[in-house]
């Protein structure tokens, strides 16, 4: 009984807290579903590559792989400069989801920016149990994920009112959290790190190529950061 | 049909390297991370968040078409709200349809 009403309590919390992605995902799904749809690519396209591939940016750029006729080692090329961020996350999560038991390859594989995003700070309240948590938050975002991707598959171009800025709900998910997280601690030098950083990247290279940059150096000022945050002069994390 | 495989492939290729790159660190780190990269996945979500945040505005001009002021506004409008209410759900909803009204309608 006790076990049973901690699991739907943690059921709960999972979904309460996944409902910002819902929005996000049914939404950038459809868009993919619509945009594969229009290259002649039908509704278990859609759902084959949601529940295979799982990356959301990435399957925006592999419809046009797809329809492109792209070669293989571009394609490959293309994946690890897209996705080579989710080596962070893994980064991140290494102790977490270590301890995660059997349900840690499916939570390694679900691991995409928005199951991140909720994961990677939660505080979780008395009563909940943590590895759940993780499991029905991956477990509900890829859900929504590939029902989106096939909606949009199948009746996208039948929506019957503009949707257009919808999208903009990941967007305002994440400065969520960057607002929890900052008023978590008061050490604030890896967060603004994290956007200055990104930002000079993005006015240097460009939007299309500045996210590998941007995660070098976010990574190289980490490390240089690294005596100050743990020293006696910086505040803790 | 030929298309049909090349295609099927392409999605196998796609899928087995995003595979293969999350699985990297558990991969690399299995018998225990040393205290730098633990120290790494302690600072990161922090830097990654903000990352992100760019990353989601990275098509934001502010030299032409409505100057970014539609994103200025409305990710201004989710800090505050947040801040004030700390209700995660509101600050999207609200947020994300100041925006819709914006593209929509204003700009």
């Amino acid at each position: 009984m006790e076990i049973r009403s901690v699991q739907k309590n943690t059921l709960k919390y999972a979904w309460k807290a996944s409902i910002p992605v819902m929005a996000g995902y049914v939404v950038l799904g459809i868009g993919f579903g619509v945009l594969l749809e229009d290259k002649g690519y039908g509704w278990w396209w859609a759902a084959l590559m949601s529940l295979t591939i799982y990356a959301g940016s990435m399957q925006y750029v592999a419809v046009d792989l797809l329809a492109g006729g792209a070669t293989i080692v571009s394609a490959a090329l293309m994946t690890v400069f897209v996705n080579i961020r989710h080596v962070f996350y893994g980064l991140t999560m290494l102790e977490k989801y270590n301890a995660a038991g059997r349900e840690k390859p499916y939570l390694i594989f679900a691991l995409t920016d928005e199951t991140f995003s909720l994961v990677c700070s939660a505080q979780l309240p008395e009563g909940i149990d943590e590895k759940k948590y993780y499991l029905y938050v991956s477990l509900l975002n890829q859900c929504y994920w590939v029902v989106g991707s096939v909606i949009g598959a199948v009746a996208g171009t039948v929506i019957p009112f503009s949707s257009t800025g919808i999208d903009f709900a990941m967007t305002a998910l994440f400065v969520v959290i960057f607002v929890e997280q900052w008023e978590k601690t008061k050490q604030h030098l890896p967060a603004v790190s994290g956007i200055v950083i990104s930002v000079l990247c993005r006015i240097v290279f460009g939007a299309s190529g500045f996210l590998i940059p941007a995660m070098i150096g976010i990574l190289a000022a980490m490390l240089l950061e690294k005596r100050w945050l743990e020293g006696e002069g910086g505040k803790p994390l | 049909m030929n298309n049909t495989a090349h295609s099927l492939i392409l999605v196998a290729v796609i899928a087995g390297i995003t595979i293969l790159l999350r699985f990297l660190p558990f991969l690399v780190f299995r018998s225990g991370a040393p205290k730098t990269v633990l120290y790494l996945g302690k600072v990161l979500p922090y830097a990654i968040i903000g990352m992100l945040v760019v990353y989601c505005l990275k098509n934001v001009s502010f030299t032409d078409g409505s100057h970014g002021i539609s994103e200025i506004l409305s990710v201004g409008l989710v800090v505050a709200l947040h801040k004030w209410k700390h209700n995660t759900l509101l600050s999207v909803a609200v947020g994300t349809a100041c925006y819709m009204v914006l593209v929509q309608a204003v700009f």
